[in-house]
């Protein structure tokens, strides 16, 4: 039952990392994630997906998707159905769940984030009865499959398994809060597993509305730098399995890492513009740090939220400035949106499992292009490739509406 | 177990911008006009219910916030106004509320205006429009006329998504992360969305507008009506069929076949002084063929009292879903029933169901009617 639940437990559960997939444009599956995102490579080149040529920007970090998808328990008639975003979601959920060693199941909670689902379907929607109004062919289909819910159900589908599904859409936070409800359900004793994460693909729809709003860079994506100048796009997708350490221990599986923190809250300033002293983002990187029982001298690495546009990286800045006191000068923080652009409603799952990696194999990733720190960052920006000591890794995420969501992570050794 | 009761109630539809209004139209029991929508490129136009225009402009949109938002904003903090109106007379500065706003379609006018300007030209596309168009600005837009949102989700789904939003906010009560939640779902009407369901499922009428219950665990700021159950979410597969699920979650309910005397919670106060009634049934039953076909089957052999709210005002989508809530809340608190039992069999992704009951708190600052008279022994 939904409710009432089952009493939680007394104490709750270790929630550890058993599957982690991710699909963004340095390639598809960790390996080629985590060689991409320890050199520092970018992945940006013109868009192709639609035309961006009265567009002011003109490059976004689009992934390549696969001849063929993954071979599933989905027929070809089910896949045809697959958008991008439904397609590269599916690559990351496939790469978690055979990760994570987990059997066709019932009951398995689907928690994810995303902005968009599978708005390629709606925007052709829209064409076609705008500029064919007569014509239905394929509208039927287009209006059923744009819709996250069923692209996730569909997912769920291909891996055999059932489960409630909860879309969690609070813009570019969106993935980090799928994970924190995820890993809320498993503490409170509500699942003993749960996979989660978030998608988002390129559309013609989102990239003009940022290019609307010149949130776009025209140069390059450096997030804290002082001559930055904008956000930079991506798409893809990232899935982790989550499961109880019990069950973990009990399968014998290996174990990935631990996640160990969230907080969330929302910033009531602006729509689109954080509070200028990073009020809400202190307050939940306080609230993740409290879940987790650390402290900021605990955090070896945080991955930022880091855009690259001017209001975001000061507020995020001055946030964590604040939150670290004496431990900012030494604490290592990088944006990886300087390699992969922003991916919105994946963004946080993306970086959770970028976080992942880090933890993993004890590198910190660099952003290659920046130059000059902004006056507010009183922390150094991982700049080169370098090896690292790392136990604890924060990651931030925030989104338009004002929701701002924190995670904490944990090396499993 | 913490005890979660319904604080308030909102609603705006196409019966009008309160509770009321609802109450009332439910009771008349006849289907609400409808009007037309032009459908660019048809000569026939589709049918809507749209919501009407309020009698007096709502003092809330002077807020600067609300300046250029859509329809689906207003409809969102009317309705959250209402339900919250008992509690913002008296809470203290700290109070914390949580909200959940539950949504299947969204910001679609915005999302179309802004898309149909990029396809003629990005370069004057109106980056006003943008942000409005994403699934998280009701909710911004709320917290910021509210000032005192602590905690916010926003939920997309088909329509049965709304009680995972209840329940979410269940949870975060009983957590002690608020002190009350709002639990919201809205949509607003659009030719495309109307052209949608008209493709989906021809005789729905599409409508629009938000309804609202405010949770709490004080029984002293209870509307005397507290949630008992809200059913797993019995999602569709190739394994479990819509039918199936709505079957699976009627069962979960545990409800009698016909109008049994039952009071869900045990009460010997109330049981005492009032006479034992009937519960009554809250379904989506609308006028699709296709659409009610799994909903008729889970409940072919309840035989007691029936609400179905679609009937009167529409396909509201997440909207419906949140009536169908405030319209069962509505019934119990206004005395006739001990219990309202809600059926909500999603679209495309689950059926859940629900139960609220008659809670032994003081019900005597009510002034909601009796059930409305629709409801079909």
């Amino acid at each position: 039952m939904l409710f009432p639940t089952t009493s939680p437990p007394p104490t709750p559960p270790r929630v550890v990392i058993t599957g982690a997939g991710i699909v963004t444009a340095l390639g598809r599956g960790w390996k080629p994630n985590a060689e991409g995102f320890r050199s520092g490579r970018t992945a940006f080149r013109p868009v192709s997906l639609f035309d961006v040529s009265r567009q002011r920007a003109r490059s976004a970090a689009e992934v390549d998707l696969p001849a063929t998808l993954p071979s599933t328990r989905l027929g070809a008639k089910q896949l045809a159905r697959f958008d991008r975003a439904a397609s590269t979601l599916l690559l990351a959920t496939h790469e978690a769940w055979q990760q994570s060693g987990w059997e066709p199941a019932e009951n398995l909670p689907f928690v994810l984030g995303t902005t968009a689902g599978g708005m390629s379907f709606g925007e052709a929607y829209f064409r076609q009865a705008a500029q064919s109004p007569l014509r239905h062919r394929h509208q039927p289909t287009r209006a059923v499959y744009y819709q996250p819910q069923v692209q996730a159900r569909m997912i769920l589908e291909a891996l055999g398994a059932n489960g409630p599904v909860t879309i969690v859409s609070n813009a570019c936070a969106s993935g980090s809060n799928a994970i924190g409800h995820a890993w809320e359900l498993i503490r409170h004793g509500q699942a003993e597993r749960a996979l989660t994460g978030g998608y988002d693909a390129l559309t013609e729809l989102v990239f003009s509305g940022f290019d609307a709003l010149q949130a776009l860079t025209t140069t390059v994506c450096r997030p804290f730098d002082a001559g930055r100048d904008g956000l930079a796009l991506g798409e893809g997708a990232a899935v982790m399995a989550l499961e109880t350490l019990e069950s973990a221990r009990r399968r014998d599986a290996p174990i990935l890492g631990e996640l160990i923190g969230y907080g969330t809250s929302i910033d009531r300033h602006h729509l689109t513009q954080p509070h200028p002293q990073g009020d809400t983002t202190l307050k939940v990187m306080q609230q993740a740090c409290a879940t987790a029982g650390v402290a900021p001298d605990d955090v070896d690495y945080i991955n930022a939220h880091g855009t690259g546009t001017i209001l975001n990286d000061s507020s995020e800045a001055a946030a964590i400035s604040h939150w670290a006191g004496t431990r900012a000068a030494t604490l290592p923080v990088s944006s990886t949106k300087a390699n992969i652009g922003h991916l919105l409603g994946a963004a946080g799952a993306v970086e959770a499992v970028i976080s992942l990696m880090t933890l993993r194999e004890q590198w910190l990733p660099p952003e290659t292009m920046f130059e000059t720190p902004d006056p507010a960052c009183h922390f150094p920006i991982v700049q080169k490739p370098r090896d690292a000591h790392v136990r604890v890794v924060l990651s931030n995420s925030f989104g338009f509406g004002g929701v701002n969501a924190s995670l904490i992570l944990r090396r499993w050794a | 177990m913490n005890r979660i009761f319904i604080a308030g109630m909102g609603a705006v539809s196409p019966a009008g911008w309160t509770v009321g209004a609802l109450r009332e139209a439910l009771d008349r029991n006849e289907p609400l006009p409808t009007q037309t929508l032009e459908r660019p490129g048809w000569n026939k136009p589709l049918p809507v219910r749209r919501v009407p225009n309020p009698t007096v402009r709502p003092e809330f949109l002077t807020h600067p916030r609300l300046r250029r938002t859509s329809p689906i904003t207003h409809y969102v903090v009317a309705a959250a106004l209402e339900a919250t109106g008992g509690l913002r007379a008296n809470h203290d500065p700290g109070f914390r509320l949580g909200l959940v706003v539950c949504l299947q379609s969204g910001c679609v006018n915005y999302s179309c205006r802004f898309y149909e300007e990029t396809l003629k030209d990005p370069t004057t596309a109106s980056p006003l429009l943008f942000p409005e168009t994403v699934y998280a600005a009701p909710a911004s837009h709320l917290a910021a006329v509210l000032g005192n949102i602590s905690l916010a989700n926003s939920l997309v789904g088909d329509p049965a998504t709304f009680l995972q939003g209840v329940s979410l906010g269940a949870q975060w009560l009983e957590e002690d992360r608020v002190d009350a939640c709002l639990v919201i779902g809205a949509e607003e009407t659009n030719w495309i969305l109307a052209d949608a369901l008209w493709h989906l499922e021809r005789p729905a009428v599409l409508t629009a507008g938000a309804g609202a219950l405010c949770l709490c665990r004080k029984p002293e700021w209870s509307t005397g009506v507290e949630l008992a159950a809200i059913t797993d979410a019995h999602t569709y597969s190739s394994q479990k069929n819509r039918t199936q699920a709505a079957c699976a979650m009627r069962a979960q309910l545990g409800m009698p076949a016909s109008c049994r005397p039952v009071v869900s919670q045990p009460n010997e106060e109330i049981a005492g002084r009032m006479p034992v009634l009937p519960e009554l049934l809250c379904d989506g039953v609308g006028n699709g063929p296709r659409t009610d076909k799994a909903e008729l089957e889970a409940w072919r052999d309840w035989t007691g009292p029936r609400l179905s709210p679609k009937r009167i005002l529409g396909e509201g989508l997440m909207a419906a879903t949140a009536w169908q809530c405030v319209a069962a809340c509505d019934a119990v608190a206004g005395g006739r029933f001990v219990a309202a039992n809600v059926s909500l069999v999603g679209s495309n992704q689950q059926a859940i169901g629900a139960r609220f009951v008659r809670s032994n708190s003081d019900i005597s600052h009510l002034s909601g009617g009796g059930p409305p008279g629709n409801i079909r022994p």
